[in-house]
Order: structure tokens, then sequence, then C-alpha cells
């Protein structure tokens, strides 16, 4: 689904702006796809990654084909992303953020009916299902229910895990200046929710479909 | 002849040379039919590159010393953005690792502009060797300190220092020579990339004895003896280009040819310690571009000391 031109002056800065970011993430990066299990589709999807440095969703977006980037929208917290400033701009305009509150405010639809209203307008969504980003040492903390829910209120939507390497590397916690080191993003086989999957087996599966994308974990 | 005029016949040879490889390439793809062997598809790739590779390099030449620095200080960065990627560094060394890319890098490409050999030549083996223990040490995380700190020492030393070599070329006064440097770089780049291409297909296609098979099972005697013999036979008939005499040429290209051989025989020690194949993806078909640089990175400051010695006034 290509989006139509857009000749408004803040249409185009956010255009200018995107290249900005997706050649400073080339640079720094030199980040490389691996469509291990699946290949780059226009249908909706939700991309779901790991989650440790806030250049997780630019990576993604970096790596995804020039067509699929303006359909494809990060799931992003209102009060980091929202508000007004450069990050709003960035947020809102550059990535096409879709903001949601973190505790959810009973007088707006619920967050994941904004998602599943986002994905039925054909748009992919890059989805962090630990909910927060990873600043432990663990490799990849425990989901939250978040992308249960949103498969089942969208049980046709495809799930394509991405394994994010090395990100955290090159941005750590509490820097604000990125070293130069490879990354690498993978996209893994999409899964789906089975017929009677609980909630805890669906999330344990999908963080095991993340786990075997990340280096050292012994793909199949 | 002039600068020019050499450069100009230089570029036709070698992209004779190409025409010759490219339509070898094909002849064997066309006759391995629909689905050719690995080697014949990785040779193609390796061929296309070197169109680019040579291109980029012809480029830079075009707009002199600000091309030629410009582009190895590009090429040391990427180098050290692969380097840096297999180190075991952590989170203390986050300053180390910008004060190595933010100011080493550009430092050391800026005296060799400004032709101060005195500082250039001691500014990474001193003042950024001291001044790298020195960050890491005020950072306070001492696991493993001596091993994460020779890392950024030794990717320094090699990505950025021995490379930077290469355009340093360009600050040597050579009495009757002056004005041709350029063509000294061609030289070293034609020869140890020549020797490297050359051992290539002499392993390929006559290589049976492994020369260290522990560290890389595509490296033969055949191939070693061939390839390092012919490429200093070319620096040879190169020497016209050069303030060389032919057999000095020849000399020269020979110990170019060797120290490149080790310079691959040592990367992929480091690339097997490690436990990784190539050094990254940037260049199709050869890995990344330590796999491409690792024999100029040896051979670029030995021939730069040999030229400076006994040539330079």
């Amino acid at each position: 689904m290509a989006a139509k031109a857009n000749l408004a002056p803040k249409a185009i800065v956010a255009r200018v702006v995107a290249g900005l970011v997706v050649g400073f993430a080339r640079l720094v990066t030199a980040v490389r796809p691996e469509w291990r299990g699946c290949l780059p589709s226009p249908s909706a999807r939700v991309y779901f990654a790991n989650h440790a440095s806030h250049g997780d969703f630019v990576l993604i977006w970096t790596v995804l084909p020039q067509a699929l980037r303006t359909t494809t929208r990060p799931v992003a917290a209102r009060d980091y992303w929202g508000g007004t400033g450069l990050r709003a701009f960035i947020g809102r305009n550059v990535f096409n953020a879709v903001l949601i509150d973190r505790v959810p405010d009973p007088r707006q639809p619920h967050p994941i009916e904004q998602l599943g209203a986002a994905l039925k307008e054909g748009s992919s969504l890059i989805f962090f299902p630990e909910g927060t980003r990873n600043t432990t040492g663990d490799i990849l903390l425990p989901f939250k229910g978040g992308l249960y829910h949103l498969t089942r209120d969208n049980p046709d939507v495809e799930l394509v895990p991405v394994w994010i390497d090395n990100l955290s590397r090159v941005m750590p916690k509490g820097h604000f200046l990125p070293v130069p080191l490879l990354c690498s993003v993978t996209f893994g086989t999409p899964i789906r929710l089975a017929a009677e999957e609980g909630k805890d087996a669906f999330l344990a599966r999908a963080r095991t479909a993340l786990l075997t994308l990340a280096p050292g974990e012994n793909p199949p | 002849m002039s600068a020019q005029t050499e450069f100009l016949w230089l570029s036709l040879g070698v992209a004779g040379v190409l025409v010759v490889a490219t339509l070898i390439g094909q002849i064997l793809a066309k006759r391995a039919g629909p689905e050719p062997g690995a080697v014949i598809v990785n040779l193609n790739q390796r061929i296309h590159a070197w169109w680019v590779m040579v291109g980029l390099i012809a480029g830079a030449f075009l707009f002199g010393k600000a091309g030629v620095i410009l582009l190895f200080a590009f090429a040391s960065f990427a180098a050290l953005r692969e380097f840096l990627t297999l180190t075991p560094t952590r989170l203390g060394d986050h300053w180390a690792l910008l004060a190595v890319f933010l100011l080493a890098l550009p430092i050391q490409y800026y005296l060799i502009w400004i032709e101060w050999y005195g500082l250039y030549s001691i500014f990474i083996p001193v003042y950024g060797f001291l001044s790298l223990s020195i960050i890491a040490a005020i950072g306070g995380d001492t696991t493993r300190f001596l091993e994460r700190i020779s890392f950024v020492q030794w990717g320094l030393m090699i990505c950025v220092f021995c490379l930077s070599h290469v355009p340093a070329f360009l600050t040597l006064d050579i009495p009757g020579y002056n004005g041709k440097q350029l063509l000294l770089i061609a030289f070293l780049v034609i020869v140890v990339q020549g020797s490297d291409v050359l051992q290539y297909v002499f392993g390929k296609l006559l290589g049976r004895h492994k020369v260290a098979p522990s560290l890389s099972p595509s490296k033969t005697w055949e191939g070693l003896i061939g390839g390092v013999a012919s490429a200093s036979l070319i620096g040879m008939a190169l020497w016209k280009i050069t303030p060389f005499a032919p057999l000095q040429a020849g000399l020269i290209a020979l110990v170019i040819c060797l120290m490149g051989f080790f310079g691959g025989l040592v990367m992929s020690a480091i690339k097997r310690d490690r436990g990784v194949k190539d050094w990254g993806h940037m260049i199709e078909g050869h890995g990344g571009i330590l796999d491409r640089l690792d024999s100029v990175i040896f051979a670029a400051p030995i021939m730069f000391h040999i030229t400076r010695y006994w040539f330079s006034a």
C-alpha cells in the first residue's frame, strides 16, 4: 500500500529527517537484515522485538524496504514520544508512531483497540513485548500480556519475531553518543495464536521464537 | 611521462585486467549452467566488487591528496567498526571507544593532511597508547582490564595507524619524484592486492599443500609461492612509475607481498579466536573491509619506511 506523496512543508521536512535518521543509523551500525524465517511483505504484520535501546525501532525501520517503511508504525509510549518539540516531531511525523499510554486512560480507547485499528487500516506495527527497555544483564525480560491481547483481537495478523543484535553496545544505558559497531536485525518465522492456546503458553512460545534468533542461542 | 599520463595508463591496464576477469567469470558461469557452484558465484561477486573498489580509488585519485585522505579515513572508520564489534568491551569502555572514533582517527588523518611526520608517526603508538589506558582506568572497571584495553589499542594500531600510512606516502619528499607520490600508492595497492588475487588464483588452480591449516584452510604453498612471485614480477615491471630501479622495485614488491601474506595470516588468527569467518559484510563476495585490507595494512608502514629511509630527501 503506497502512501500518497504529501507535499505539505511539514511532511517534506519529515521525509528529509527520516532519510537523515536512516543514513545515520547505517553509518553507525552498517545494519544488515537477515530474513531468516520470512520475506518482506506489504500485508499488515506485527514485528515483535527485543528492546534494549531507544534506537531499536529505528534499526528495524532502516532495514525494511523503502515501500514498507511508510506503512510500518512503531508502538511508542506517549509520555516519552508524545508532547511537543523535536522528539514529538520525530515520533509523530517521521515515524508515524502509534502513541499509547502506559497507564490506560479510561476516557480514551484502550491501547490494544488503538493498535487493532492501526492494523485494520493496513499498517504494520513494531512492538516491544517486554513492555520496557531491558537494561538488565538478562538477554530477554519476561513478556507482558500485550502481545497476547493484540493477537487474540487480531487473529489473522502474522506476528514476526525480530532479534536486534548489538545495539545495546552501540548506545548503552546512560550514554547518548553512539559508538560505531556492526548491528544486525534477524527476522524469524511468523507465529499465530493457536486454537485453544492460553495466554501463558502463547507468551512462552512467542518468547522462545524470539530467543532462537539471538546469536549463540543455536538457531534451528 | 607526466604523472597524469602514467596514471591514465595504469587505470587502463587495471581496467583491462578487470575486463578479462569479468569475461572469464561470465564464461565460467555460462558453462556451469543454471546453478553455478558457490566458488563461481563468489568469484563473480568478487570481480564485481573489484570494479567498485577500483572505481573508488581512481575517483579519489582524481581529487588528489584530499580525496585519498578522505577515502582512507573512511576505510579506517569502517575497519575500526568491524574490529571493535568482535571485541569483548564492556560498558565502562564507552568513553575509550568514543575517543578512538571521534578523536584519534580524525586527528591522525589531520596530521597526515598537514604533513607533520614527527607527530603522526608517534601520535597513536605513544599518546594514543598511554591515554587509552588512562581513560579505561578512570572508568574504574577492572574486569579483564588488560584484555579489553589491548583490544582497543590493537584496533587503533591496525585500523587507523597502519592504514594511515597509505595516504602518508603523499607527505614524502622524494628528489626528482615530487608531484608523483600518488603513483607510489598505486604501486603499493596494485602489487599487494595483485598478490592477494594471484595467491587466490594459483591456490584455486594448483593448491595442494596447506601453509597454515590451523589458521586458514584456503592458503596453500602453491598459492603463496605462485602469487608472491608473480606479483613481485608485476612490481618489478612497474618500476617506471616509482623512484626505484627495476631490481629495487622487485625487492620492495617481494617484501610487501610477504608482509601482506603475513597480515592475512595474523588477521585470520584473530578471526579464528573470535569464532567468525569474515570480519563483516561490507564488500560482497569478500566479506568485511578488513578481509580486503588486511594485507595492505601490514604492508603499508613497511614500504613507507623503506621509501622514506632510502629514497626521500
